[in-house]
């Protein structure tokens, strides 16, 4: 149990913002590499984690508490975010019978 | 414990790949799954113990399964998975890549971390997080509840089948 508590102090942070970078950049071209709707969905929670994970290591780093709640609100505004996405996902299939977004393109003008 | 923390990472990232890679879309929501609970594998090296379970409970046990619960109500399969070009999936990568290095190369000065507050393993334990919460941050956290009611209402809203709009 010491051994996990203590084990921060051998990774440095640098390690952190590379991996939450690492994460983000797949959760983007995921988000450039799929149509379908439900897999950019996916891709934008990849992208709300790397931060999350990030915002969690700087607070663990500092020892303060402060980022951890931070973290937990972008959880609620995530879980909202997923409610209200994949309902939008559930109506669009229903009204266009498909999950393509390219058939969403005219909202672009 | 540092080889944990390389661990976890291979896992994250080789999963997070495959959410972008894999084509069907139970595979997608069964990969990004392992990718949340090597995340909670960090938050817990992390000392975030509180984020690790809430993690677990929020993430893997309510958004994922709501993923998983819509691809199964879609019904859909490969045959209707849209793709794009392989010229635009080519570019994409690319992309990808190139802000993958922006990111890195903005990142990678060190910088010394001066810590306000001596080191403690108990920072994320749920008594500590909680008096954060409840003292510093307690109108944000009665707000959020302003934020679900909206979603929820939202969310039935845009659930509702439209009748006036689906007669013809």
């Amino acid at each position: 149990m010491n051994e996990i508590t203590s084990a921060i102090q051998l990774i440095p942070l640098q390690h952190y913002i590379i991996l939450s970078v690492t994460l983000f950049s797949i959760g983007m071209m995921g988000v450039l590499f799929r149509r379908n709707i439900i897999a950019i969905l996916m891709c934008l929670e990849l992208m709300f984690n790397s931060a999350n994970l990030l915002l969690a290591a700087f607070s663990a780093y500092h020892s303060d508490p402060s980022g951890q709640v931070f973290v937990f609100f972008i959880m609620i505004v995530a879980a909202a975010e997923v409610a209200v996405g994949l309902s939008i996902v559930v109506m669009m299939k229903r009204n266009v019978e498909s999950v393509d977004i390219n058939l969403l393109n005219r909202l672009k003008w | 414990m540092v080889f944990l923390f390389y661990f976890l990472s291979a896992i994250m990232v080789i999963s997070a790949l495959l959410v972008v890679f894999s084509k069907s879309p139970i595979n997608n929501v069964i990969y990004l799954i392992i990718c949340f609970i090597a995340m909670a594998g960090h938050y817990i090296l992390l000392n975030a113990q509180f984020l690790a379970v809430v993690h677990i409970i929020v993430y893997t046990g309510a958004i994922m399964v709501l993923f998983l619960f819509v691809v199964m109500l879609l019904n859909l399969n490969k045959a209707i998975i849209p793709q794009k070009s392989a010229a635009a999936r080519v570019l994409a990568v690319v992309t990808g890549g190139i802000f993958f290095l922006v990111l890195l190369a903005a990142t990678r000065q060190t910088f010394v971390i001066n810590p306000r507050y001596a080191f403690t393993s108990e920072i994320g334990l749920v008594a500590n997080v909680g008096k954060t919460l409840f003292h510093e941050f307690l109108l944000p956290f009665e707000i959020s509840s302003v934020l679900f009611i909206s979603a929820m209402v939202g969310a039935v809203m845009f659930g509702k089948r439209d009748h006036a709009a689906g007669e013809d």
